[in-house]
Protein backbone atom coordinates (compact mmCIF):
# COMPACT_ATOMS: atom_id res chain seq x y z
CA UNK A 1 0.00 0.00 0.00
CA UNK A 2 2.83 2.38 0.78
CA UNK A 3 3.97 2.61 -2.83
CA UNK A 4 0.50 3.65 -3.93
CA UNK A 5 0.68 6.93 -2.02
CA UNK A 6 -2.56 8.20 -0.54
CA UNK A 7 -4.97 6.73 -3.09
CA UNK A 8 -7.86 5.17 -1.13
CA UNK A 9 -5.51 4.63 1.81
CA UNK A 10 -7.54 6.78 4.19
CA UNK A 11 -11.17 7.68 4.73
CA UNK A 12 -13.36 10.31 6.31
CA UNK A 13 -15.30 8.45 8.99
CA UNK A 14 -16.85 11.23 11.04
CA UNK A 15 -18.32 14.66 10.41
CA UNK A 16 -19.74 17.20 12.83
CA UNK A 17 -21.04 20.74 12.82
CA UNK A 18 -22.67 23.37 14.97
CA UNK A 19 -25.67 25.42 13.96
CA UNK A 20 -25.02 28.06 11.29
CA UNK A 21 -26.27 31.58 11.99
CA UNK A 22 -25.43 35.23 11.57
CA UNK A 23 -24.81 35.28 15.31
CA UNK A 24 -24.11 32.43 17.71
CA UNK A 25 -23.59 33.30 21.39
CA UNK A 26 -20.68 30.92 22.00
CA UNK A 27 -17.08 31.80 21.19
CA UNK A 28 -15.01 30.19 18.43
CA UNK A 29 -13.19 27.84 20.81
CA UNK A 30 -16.42 26.48 22.23
CA UNK A 31 -17.89 26.05 18.76
CA UNK A 32 -14.74 24.22 17.65
CA UNK A 33 -14.99 21.82 20.61
CA UNK A 34 -18.63 21.09 19.84
CA UNK A 35 -17.98 20.37 16.15
CA UNK A 36 -14.95 18.18 16.89
CA UNK A 37 -16.76 16.15 19.55
CA UNK A 38 -19.74 15.71 17.23
CA UNK A 39 -17.45 14.42 14.47
CA UNK A 40 -15.69 11.97 16.81
CA UNK A 41 -19.03 10.73 18.11
CA UNK A 42 -20.22 10.30 14.51
CA UNK A 43 -17.14 8.14 13.88
CA UNK A 44 -17.39 6.27 17.17
CA UNK A 45 -13.82 7.18 18.10
CA UNK A 46 -12.75 8.38 21.56
CA UNK A 47 -11.06 11.80 21.78
CA UNK A 48 -8.04 10.19 23.46
CA UNK A 49 -7.23 8.35 20.23
CA UNK A 50 -6.72 11.52 18.19
CA UNK A 51 -3.04 12.06 17.34
CA UNK A 52 -3.17 14.45 14.35
CA UNK A 53 -4.75 17.85 13.76
CA UNK A 54 -5.04 20.11 10.75
CA UNK A 55 -6.70 23.47 10.31
CA UNK A 56 -6.32 26.86 8.65
CA UNK A 57 -3.90 29.69 9.43
CA UNK A 58 -6.73 32.15 10.14
CA UNK A 59 -8.21 29.79 12.77
CA UNK A 60 -8.59 31.38 16.20
CA UNK A 61 -8.74 28.07 18.08
CA UNK A 62 -5.23 26.71 18.39
CA UNK A 63 -4.14 23.10 18.71
CA UNK A 64 -3.11 23.42 22.35
CA UNK A 65 -6.46 24.81 23.43
CA UNK A 66 -8.46 22.30 21.42
CA UNK A 67 -6.39 19.32 22.62
CA UNK A 68 -6.68 20.38 26.25
CA UNK A 69 -10.40 21.05 26.13
CA UNK A 70 -11.50 18.00 24.18
CA UNK A 71 -9.06 15.53 25.73
CA UNK A 72 -6.88 14.40 22.85
CA UNK A 73 -4.01 11.98 23.37
CA UNK A 74 -0.41 12.76 22.46
CA UNK A 75 -0.37 14.58 19.13
CA UNK A 76 2.33 13.53 16.67
CA UNK A 77 1.21 15.62 13.69
CA UNK A 78 -0.33 19.09 13.48
CA UNK A 79 -0.29 21.73 10.83
CA UNK A 80 -2.09 24.69 9.39
CA UNK A 81 -2.79 25.58 5.81
CA UNK A 82 -2.56 29.14 4.58
CA UNK A 83 -4.49 31.36 2.18
CA UNK A 84 -7.93 31.43 3.77
CA UNK A 85 -10.52 29.43 1.89
CA UNK A 86 -7.84 27.84 -0.27
CA UNK A 87 -6.85 25.67 2.66
CA UNK A 88 -10.07 23.75 3.28
CA UNK A 89 -9.43 20.54 1.36
CA UNK A 90 -5.74 20.62 2.22
CA UNK A 91 -6.54 20.10 5.91
CA UNK A 92 -8.02 16.71 5.08
CA UNK A 93 -5.34 16.05 2.46
CA UNK A 94 -2.54 16.62 4.97
CA UNK A 95 -4.18 14.31 7.50
CA UNK A 96 -4.48 11.70 4.76
CA UNK A 97 -0.77 12.07 4.02
CA UNK A 98 0.13 11.83 7.70
CA UNK A 99 -1.93 8.69 8.19
CA UNK A 100 -0.98 7.02 4.90
CA UNK A 101 2.70 7.53 5.73
CA UNK A 102 2.32 6.12 9.23
CA UNK A 103 2.98 9.31 11.15
CA UNK A 104 -0.46 9.37 12.76
CA UNK A 105 -3.52 7.18 13.03
CA UNK A 106 -6.54 9.36 13.85
CA UNK A 107 -6.71 12.87 12.44
CA UNK A 108 -9.15 15.69 13.03
CA UNK A 109 -9.57 18.69 10.73
CA UNK A 110 -11.73 21.60 11.80
CA UNK A 111 -12.76 25.16 11.13
CA UNK A 112 -14.46 27.46 13.60
CA UNK A 113 -15.35 30.99 12.67
CA UNK A 114 -17.42 33.94 13.77
CA UNK A 115 -17.50 35.77 10.48
CA UNK A 116 -21.20 36.58 10.83
CA UNK A 117 -20.93 38.55 14.07
CA UNK A 118 -17.17 39.13 14.20
CA UNK A 119 -14.78 41.42 12.37
CA UNK A 120 -14.07 41.24 8.66
CA UNK A 121 -10.34 41.13 7.97
CA UNK A 122 -10.50 43.71 5.17
CA UNK A 123 -11.79 46.44 7.51
CA UNK A 124 -8.43 46.54 9.28
CA UNK A 125 -6.73 49.78 8.30
CA UNK A 126 -3.89 49.68 10.81
CA UNK A 127 -2.29 46.28 10.61
CA UNK A 128 -0.15 45.67 7.54
CA UNK A 129 -1.83 43.22 5.21
CA UNK A 130 0.22 40.79 3.12
CA UNK A 131 2.62 42.10 0.49
CA UNK A 132 0.21 42.97 -2.37
CA UNK A 133 -1.64 45.50 -0.21
CA UNK A 134 0.61 48.43 -1.16
CA UNK A 135 -0.23 47.84 -4.84
CA UNK A 136 -3.99 47.60 -4.37
CA UNK A 137 -5.48 49.04 -1.18
CA UNK A 138 -4.53 52.73 -1.62
CA UNK A 139 -6.50 52.69 -4.89
CA UNK A 140 -9.64 51.44 -3.17
CA UNK A 141 -9.34 47.77 -4.12
CA UNK A 142 -10.16 46.96 -0.53
CA UNK A 143 -12.10 43.72 -0.17
CA UNK A 144 -11.88 40.20 -1.55
CA UNK A 145 -15.03 40.93 -3.57
CA UNK A 146 -13.29 43.84 -5.31
CA UNK A 147 -10.33 41.66 -6.19
CA UNK A 148 -12.49 38.87 -7.61
CA UNK A 149 -14.82 41.33 -9.38
CA UNK A 150 -11.77 42.57 -11.32
CA UNK A 151 -11.11 39.02 -12.59
CA UNK A 152 -14.83 38.51 -13.21
CA UNK A 153 -15.10 41.60 -15.43
CA UNK A 154 -12.18 40.38 -17.52
CA UNK A 155 -13.66 36.86 -17.65
CA UNK A 156 -17.04 38.13 -18.87
CA UNK A 157 -15.30 40.36 -21.43
CA UNK A 158 -12.97 37.68 -22.73
CA UNK A 159 -15.42 34.81 -23.10
CA UNK A 160 -18.83 36.42 -23.52
CA UNK A 161 -20.12 34.96 -20.27
CA UNK A 162 -23.01 36.89 -18.74
CA UNK A 163 -24.60 37.77 -15.42
CA UNK A 164 -27.20 35.12 -16.20
CA UNK A 165 -24.44 32.53 -15.96
CA UNK A 166 -23.48 33.85 -12.53
CA UNK A 167 -27.15 33.78 -11.56
CA UNK A 168 -27.32 30.10 -12.57
CA UNK A 169 -24.66 29.41 -9.95
CA UNK A 170 -26.38 31.44 -7.24
CA UNK A 171 -29.72 29.81 -8.03
CA UNK A 172 -28.41 26.24 -7.92
CA UNK A 173 -26.89 26.86 -4.50
CA UNK A 174 -30.04 28.56 -3.22
CA UNK A 175 -32.30 25.81 -4.52
CA UNK A 176 -30.27 23.21 -2.63
CA UNK A 177 -30.25 25.35 0.51
CA UNK A 178 -34.04 25.48 0.28
CA UNK A 179 -33.93 21.68 0.78
CA UNK A 180 -31.50 21.83 3.71
CA UNK A 181 -33.02 22.78 7.09
CA UNK A 182 -29.53 23.52 8.48
CA UNK A 183 -28.84 26.11 5.76
CA UNK A 184 -29.02 29.80 6.63
CA UNK A 185 -31.09 30.41 3.49
CA UNK A 186 -33.38 27.38 3.97
CA UNK A 187 -36.61 29.39 3.83
CA UNK A 188 -35.42 32.10 1.43
CA UNK A 189 -36.00 31.25 -2.25
CA UNK A 190 -34.16 33.26 -4.92
CA UNK A 191 -35.58 34.50 -8.22
CA UNK A 192 -33.92 35.93 -11.29
CA UNK A 193 -35.66 39.24 -10.65
CA UNK A 194 -34.28 39.40 -7.11
CA UNK A 195 -30.82 38.72 -8.47
CA UNK A 196 -30.95 41.22 -11.33
CA UNK A 197 -32.35 44.03 -9.18
CA UNK A 198 -30.23 43.46 -6.07
CA UNK A 199 -27.70 46.03 -4.96
CA UNK A 200 -24.16 46.03 -6.28
CA UNK A 201 -21.33 45.12 -3.97
CA UNK A 202 -18.55 45.56 -6.52
CA UNK A 203 -19.75 45.76 -10.13
CA UNK A 204 -20.03 43.33 -11.89
CA UNK A 205 -20.75 41.37 -8.68
CA UNK A 206 -24.05 41.96 -6.86
CA UNK A 207 -25.31 40.94 -3.43
CA UNK A 208 -26.26 37.41 -4.52
CA UNK A 209 -22.83 36.79 -6.07
CA UNK A 210 -21.37 36.92 -2.56
CA UNK A 211 -21.18 34.23 0.09
CA UNK A 212 -22.94 34.51 3.43
CA UNK A 213 -21.46 35.84 6.65
CA UNK A 214 -21.69 33.00 9.14
CA UNK A 215 -20.92 31.98 12.71
CA UNK A 216 -20.30 28.24 12.95
CA UNK A 217 -17.84 25.38 13.16
CA UNK A 218 -17.33 22.06 11.41
CA UNK A 219 -14.97 19.12 11.76
CA UNK A 220 -14.18 15.78 10.23
CA UNK A 221 -12.26 12.69 11.30
CA UNK A 222 -9.80 10.84 9.06
CA UNK A 223 -8.39 7.34 9.69
CA UNK A 224 -6.72 4.61 7.64
CA UNK A 225 -8.95 2.62 5.30
CA UNK A 226 -8.59 -0.57 7.38
CA UNK A 227 -9.64 1.13 10.57
CA UNK A 228 -12.48 2.87 8.73
CA UNK A 229 -14.31 -0.42 8.27
CA UNK A 230 -14.81 -0.62 12.05
CA UNK A 231 -16.29 2.86 12.40
CA UNK A 232 -19.97 3.68 12.82
CA UNK A 233 -20.66 5.06 9.36
CA UNK A 234 -19.96 4.04 5.82
CA UNK A 235 -16.40 5.25 5.12
CA UNK A 236 -15.80 7.87 2.46
CA UNK A 237 -12.44 7.14 0.85
CA UNK A 238 -10.01 9.92 0.02
CA UNK A 239 -9.23 8.80 -3.49
CA UNK A 240 -7.00 11.71 -4.49
CA UNK A 241 -5.98 15.06 -3.08
CA UNK A 242 -3.97 18.02 -4.28
CA UNK A 243 -2.85 21.51 -3.46
CA UNK A 244 -2.22 24.12 -6.15
CA UNK A 245 -0.04 27.22 -6.16
CA UNK A 246 0.76 27.92 -9.81
CA UNK A 247 3.96 29.53 -11.06
CA UNK A 248 4.00 33.31 -10.71
CA UNK A 249 0.72 33.30 -8.79
CA UNK A 250 0.08 36.23 -6.48
CA UNK A 251 -2.60 35.82 -3.83
CA UNK A 252 -6.13 36.81 -4.72
CA UNK A 253 -4.98 39.65 -6.99
CA UNK A 254 -3.54 37.34 -9.59
CA UNK A 255 -3.55 39.93 -12.36
CA UNK A 256 0.21 39.66 -12.35
CA UNK A 257 0.39 36.25 -14.00
CA UNK A 258 0.99 35.74 -17.68
CA UNK A 259 -2.49 34.22 -17.79
CA UNK A 260 -4.64 35.48 -14.90
CA UNK A 261 -7.75 33.55 -15.93
CA UNK A 262 -6.08 30.19 -15.31
CA UNK A 263 -5.65 30.16 -11.57
CA UNK A 264 -4.74 27.68 -8.86
CA UNK A 265 -7.58 25.32 -9.82
CA UNK A 266 -5.67 24.40 -12.95
CA UNK A 267 -2.53 23.56 -10.96
CA UNK A 268 -4.43 21.52 -8.36
CA UNK A 269 -6.45 19.73 -11.05
CA UNK A 270 -3.39 18.56 -12.98
CA UNK A 271 -2.08 16.80 -9.88
CA UNK A 272 -5.47 15.54 -8.75
CA UNK A 273 -6.40 13.79 -11.99
CA UNK A 274 -2.88 12.47 -12.50
CA UNK A 275 -3.17 10.54 -9.24
CA UNK A 276 -6.76 9.40 -9.69
CA UNK A 277 -8.33 6.40 -11.38
CA UNK A 278 -11.23 8.69 -12.27
CA UNK A 279 -11.78 11.51 -14.77
CA UNK A 280 -14.08 14.55 -14.59
CA UNK A 281 -16.71 12.51 -16.45
CA UNK A 282 -16.83 10.05 -13.55
CA UNK A 283 -17.77 12.72 -11.00
CA UNK A 284 -21.38 12.30 -9.85
CA UNK A 285 -21.67 15.44 -7.73
CA UNK A 286 -19.38 18.40 -7.01
CA UNK A 287 -18.88 20.81 -4.14
CA UNK A 288 -17.12 23.79 -5.75
CA UNK A 289 -15.86 26.63 -3.56
CA UNK A 290 -18.25 29.52 -4.00
CA UNK A 291 -17.22 32.54 -1.95
CA UNK A 292 -18.21 34.35 -5.15
CA UNK A 293 -20.31 32.95 -8.02
CA UNK A 294 -17.61 33.72 -10.57
CA UNK A 295 -15.26 31.21 -8.93
CA UNK A 296 -17.52 28.40 -10.13
CA UNK A 297 -17.18 28.81 -13.93
CA UNK A 298 -13.45 29.36 -13.44
CA UNK A 299 -13.25 26.15 -11.38
CA UNK A 300 -15.38 24.16 -13.83
CA UNK A 301 -12.78 25.02 -16.47
CA UNK A 302 -9.83 24.45 -14.16
CA UNK A 303 -10.97 21.00 -13.04
CA UNK A 304 -11.72 19.94 -16.60
CA UNK A 305 -15.52 19.74 -16.67
CA UNK A 306 -15.48 21.93 -19.76
CA UNK A 307 -13.02 23.73 -21.99
CA UNK A 308 -11.38 27.09 -21.42
CA UNK A 309 -13.92 29.90 -21.61
CA UNK A 310 -16.86 27.47 -21.53
CA UNK A 311 -17.56 27.70 -17.79
CA UNK A 312 -20.39 30.18 -18.22
CA UNK A 313 -22.15 28.17 -20.91
CA UNK A 314 -21.70 25.01 -18.82
CA UNK A 315 -24.11 26.42 -16.23
CA UNK A 316 -26.97 26.62 -18.75
CA UNK A 317 -30.00 24.29 -18.97
CA UNK A 318 -29.97 23.37 -15.31
CA UNK A 319 -26.58 21.66 -15.50
CA UNK A 320 -25.80 22.50 -11.87
CA UNK A 321 -29.23 21.54 -10.51
CA UNK A 322 -30.36 18.16 -9.21
CA UNK A 323 -30.60 15.83 -12.20
CA UNK A 324 -28.32 18.09 -14.25
CA UNK A 325 -24.96 17.28 -15.77
CA UNK A 326 -23.10 18.16 -12.54
CA UNK A 327 -25.23 18.73 -9.41
CA UNK A 328 -23.40 21.41 -7.45
CA UNK A 329 -23.07 22.46 -3.81
CA UNK A 330 -25.89 20.26 -2.69
CA UNK A 331 -26.07 21.61 0.85
CA UNK A 332 -26.33 25.18 -0.44
CA UNK A 333 -22.61 25.98 -0.48
CA UNK A 334 -20.99 29.14 0.81
CA UNK A 335 -23.55 31.19 -1.07
CA UNK A 336 -26.60 29.77 0.70
CA UNK A 337 -25.81 27.19 3.41
CA UNK A 338 -22.98 28.77 5.41
CA UNK A 339 -19.65 30.44 4.74
CA UNK A 340 -17.16 28.71 6.98
CA UNK A 341 -14.21 28.92 4.62
CA UNK A 342 -15.56 26.03 2.58
CA UNK A 343 -15.47 23.35 5.25
CA UNK A 344 -19.20 22.69 4.78
CA UNK A 345 -18.40 21.64 1.20
CA UNK A 346 -16.24 18.81 2.57
CA UNK A 347 -18.87 17.57 5.01
CA UNK A 348 -21.55 17.83 2.30
CA UNK A 349 -19.39 15.72 0.01
CA UNK A 350 -19.21 13.10 2.76
CA UNK A 351 -23.00 13.22 3.23
CA UNK A 352 -23.55 12.65 -0.50
CA UNK A 353 -21.36 9.55 -0.50
CA UNK A 354 -23.07 8.24 2.61
CA UNK A 355 -26.41 8.79 0.90
CA UNK A 356 -27.61 11.21 3.57
CA UNK A 357 -27.66 14.60 1.82
CA UNK A 358 -30.85 16.65 1.95
CA UNK A 359 -30.46 16.93 -1.83
CA UNK A 360 -29.18 13.43 -2.42
CA UNK A 361 -27.94 12.59 -5.90
CA UNK A 362 -29.24 9.05 -6.43
CA UNK A 363 -26.44 6.49 -6.42
CA UNK A 364 -23.65 9.06 -6.08
CA UNK A 365 -20.33 7.29 -5.58
CA UNK A 366 -17.83 10.03 -6.46
CA UNK A 367 -17.60 13.65 -5.38
CA UNK A 368 -15.12 16.42 -6.16
CA UNK A 369 -14.65 18.97 -3.39
CA UNK A 370 -12.62 22.11 -4.05
CA UNK A 371 -11.19 24.92 -1.97
CA UNK A 372 -11.04 28.61 -2.83
CA UNK A 373 -10.09 29.50 -6.40
CA UNK A 374 -8.07 32.67 -6.88
CA UNK A 375 -5.89 31.88 -3.87
CA UNK A 376 -3.46 28.96 -3.42
CA UNK A 377 -5.97 26.15 -3.30
CA UNK A 378 -6.64 22.46 -2.69
CA UNK A 379 -9.06 19.74 -3.74
CA UNK A 380 -10.28 16.31 -2.73
CA UNK A 381 -11.68 13.54 -4.85
CA UNK A 382 -13.88 11.42 -2.59
CA UNK A 383 -15.25 7.97 -3.31
CA UNK A 384 -17.86 5.91 -1.48
CA UNK A 385 -16.28 3.07 0.48
CA UNK A 386 -17.69 -0.42 0.97
CA UNK B 1 -7.34 57.34 2.61
CA UNK B 2 -4.96 54.41 2.86
CA UNK B 3 -1.39 55.21 1.94
CA UNK B 4 0.98 52.55 0.60
CA UNK B 5 2.65 50.57 3.37
CA UNK B 6 5.97 50.24 1.63
CA UNK B 7 8.38 47.31 1.88
CA UNK B 8 12.07 47.43 0.86
CA UNK B 9 11.37 45.81 -2.50
CA UNK B 10 8.65 48.32 -3.35
CA UNK B 11 10.28 51.49 -1.98
CA UNK B 12 11.97 52.61 -5.24
CA UNK B 13 8.64 52.48 -7.09
CA UNK B 14 7.11 54.92 -4.61
CA UNK B 15 10.20 57.16 -4.53
CA UNK B 16 10.01 57.53 -8.29
CA UNK B 17 6.24 58.06 -8.13
CA UNK B 18 6.68 60.93 -5.65
CA UNK B 19 8.97 62.53 -8.24
CA UNK B 20 6.27 62.08 -10.90
CA UNK B 21 7.92 59.20 -12.74
CA UNK B 22 6.70 55.68 -13.42
CA UNK B 23 9.54 53.21 -12.97
CA UNK B 24 9.26 49.42 -13.02
CA UNK B 25 11.74 46.96 -11.58
CA UNK B 26 13.71 44.99 -14.17
CA UNK B 27 16.45 42.38 -14.06
CA UNK B 28 19.91 43.93 -14.46
CA UNK B 29 21.10 40.78 -16.21
CA UNK B 30 18.35 39.43 -18.50
CA UNK B 31 16.36 42.68 -18.63
CA UNK B 32 12.97 41.15 -17.86
CA UNK B 33 10.45 43.44 -16.15
CA UNK B 34 8.90 42.10 -12.98
CA UNK B 35 5.97 43.29 -10.90
CA UNK B 36 5.38 43.39 -8.00
CA UNK B 37 9.03 44.05 -7.12
CA UNK B 38 10.97 41.22 -5.50
CA UNK B 39 14.54 40.33 -4.55
CA UNK B 40 15.52 38.26 -7.56
CA UNK B 41 14.57 37.51 -11.15
CA UNK B 42 12.22 34.53 -11.60
CA UNK B 43 13.56 33.99 -15.14
CA UNK B 44 17.33 33.96 -14.58
CA UNK B 45 17.59 34.03 -10.75
CA UNK B 46 19.88 37.06 -10.84
CA UNK B 47 19.83 39.37 -7.82
CA UNK B 48 20.86 42.30 -10.01
CA UNK B 49 18.08 44.82 -10.44
CA UNK B 50 17.46 48.17 -12.03
CA UNK B 51 14.50 50.53 -12.12
CA UNK B 52 13.58 51.37 -15.67
CA UNK B 53 11.41 54.31 -16.66
CA UNK B 54 8.37 53.34 -18.75
CA UNK B 55 6.31 55.55 -21.02
CA UNK B 56 3.27 55.52 -18.76
CA UNK B 57 0.95 54.56 -21.61
CA UNK B 58 -1.26 51.52 -21.48
CA UNK B 59 -4.71 49.99 -21.85
CA UNK B 60 -7.42 49.14 -19.38
CA UNK B 61 -7.31 45.37 -18.77
CA UNK B 62 -10.27 45.28 -16.40
CA UNK B 63 -12.14 47.46 -13.92
CA UNK B 64 -14.55 47.27 -11.00
CA UNK B 65 -16.95 49.69 -9.39
CA UNK B 66 -17.00 49.16 -5.61
CA UNK B 67 -20.07 50.13 -3.61
CA UNK B 68 -20.37 50.43 0.20
CA UNK B 69 -19.81 48.95 2.73
CA UNK B 70 -16.29 50.32 2.35
CA UNK B 71 -13.77 52.08 4.57
CA UNK B 72 -15.17 55.57 5.34
CA UNK B 73 -12.80 57.62 3.14
CA UNK B 74 -13.59 55.39 0.19
CA UNK B 75 -17.32 55.15 0.91
CA UNK B 76 -17.40 58.96 0.66
CA UNK B 77 -16.35 58.68 -3.00
CA UNK B 78 -18.28 55.52 -3.89
CA UNK B 79 -19.28 54.23 -6.30
CA UNK B 80 -15.85 54.83 -7.81
CA UNK B 81 -13.69 52.88 -10.21
CA UNK B 82 -10.60 50.77 -9.78
CA UNK B 83 -8.86 49.77 -13.00
CA UNK B 84 -6.04 47.44 -13.95
CA UNK B 85 -3.75 48.87 -16.62
CA UNK B 86 -1.60 46.78 -18.92
CA UNK B 87 1.50 48.80 -19.78
CA UNK B 88 2.50 49.33 -23.42
CA UNK B 89 6.18 48.90 -22.54
CA UNK B 90 5.66 45.77 -20.45
CA UNK B 91 2.39 44.00 -21.31
CA UNK B 92 2.69 41.51 -18.46
CA UNK B 93 3.02 44.30 -15.92
CA UNK B 94 -0.47 45.24 -14.82
CA UNK B 95 -0.91 48.10 -12.38
CA UNK B 96 -3.94 48.66 -10.18
CA UNK B 97 -5.07 52.30 -10.20
CA UNK B 98 -7.96 54.69 -10.72
CA UNK B 99 -9.26 56.35 -13.88
CA UNK B 100 -9.74 60.05 -13.16
CA UNK B 101 -10.47 63.21 -15.18
CA UNK B 102 -7.22 64.88 -14.18
CA UNK B 103 -4.37 64.46 -11.70
CA UNK B 104 -5.66 64.63 -8.16
CA UNK B 105 -9.34 64.27 -9.15
CA UNK B 106 -11.78 62.21 -7.08
CA UNK B 107 -11.99 58.45 -7.58
CA UNK B 108 -15.54 58.89 -8.94
CA UNK B 109 -14.69 61.69 -11.37
CA UNK B 110 -15.17 59.47 -14.45
CA UNK B 111 -18.67 57.95 -14.78
CA UNK B 112 -18.45 54.13 -14.82
CA UNK B 113 -20.41 53.90 -18.08
CA UNK B 114 -17.56 55.74 -19.81
CA UNK B 115 -15.01 53.08 -18.87
CA UNK B 116 -14.26 50.22 -21.21
CA UNK B 117 -11.74 47.41 -21.39
CA UNK B 118 -9.08 48.18 -23.97
CA UNK B 119 -9.32 51.96 -23.64
CA UNK B 120 -5.98 53.78 -23.90
CA UNK B 121 -4.80 55.57 -20.77
CA UNK B 122 -1.72 57.44 -19.55
CA UNK B 123 -0.30 57.92 -16.12
CA UNK B 124 -0.51 61.11 -14.04
CA UNK B 125 0.39 61.60 -10.38
CA UNK B 126 -1.73 63.06 -7.62
CA UNK B 127 -0.32 65.39 -4.96
CA UNK B 128 0.74 62.53 -2.71
CA UNK B 129 2.73 60.63 -5.32
CA UNK B 130 0.06 58.06 -6.11
CA UNK B 131 -0.09 57.14 -9.80
CA UNK B 132 -3.48 57.76 -11.41
CA UNK B 133 -4.70 57.29 -14.98
CA UNK B 134 -6.43 59.56 -17.46
CA UNK B 135 -7.95 58.66 -20.82
CA UNK B 136 -5.85 59.50 -23.85
CA UNK B 137 -9.05 60.53 -25.68
CA UNK B 138 -11.52 61.82 -23.10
Amino acid sequence: MAAAGIKDATAVVGIGQTAFARHLPEDERTLACRAVLAALDDAGIAPGEVDALASYTMEETDEVELAKAVGFGDLTWFGRIGYGGGGSCATVAQLAAAIASGQASVGVAWRSRKRGSGARPWTDTVRQLPTPAQWTRPFGLLRPVDEIAMLTRRYLHEYGATRDHLFNVALACRNRANQNPDAMMYDRPLTREMYMTSRWISEPLCLFDNCLETDGALACVVVGAERARDCRRRPVLIHAAAQGLPAQHHGMVNYWNDDPLTGPAWAAARHLWKHADLTPEDVDVAQIYDAFTALVPLSLEGYGFCGRGEGGAFTEQGALETGGRLPLNTGGGGLSEAYVHGFNLITEGVKQLRGTSTAQVPGATTCLVTAGEGVPTSALLLRAGD
Amino acid sequence: MLTPVVDPDGAPFWEHARAGRLHIQACADCGTFRFPPRPCCPHCQSFGQEWRRVSGHGRIWSYVVPHPPLLPDYAAQAPYNVIVVELDDAPRVRLVGNLVTEAGARLDSVPPEQIRIGARVRVVFDGTGLPQWVRERP
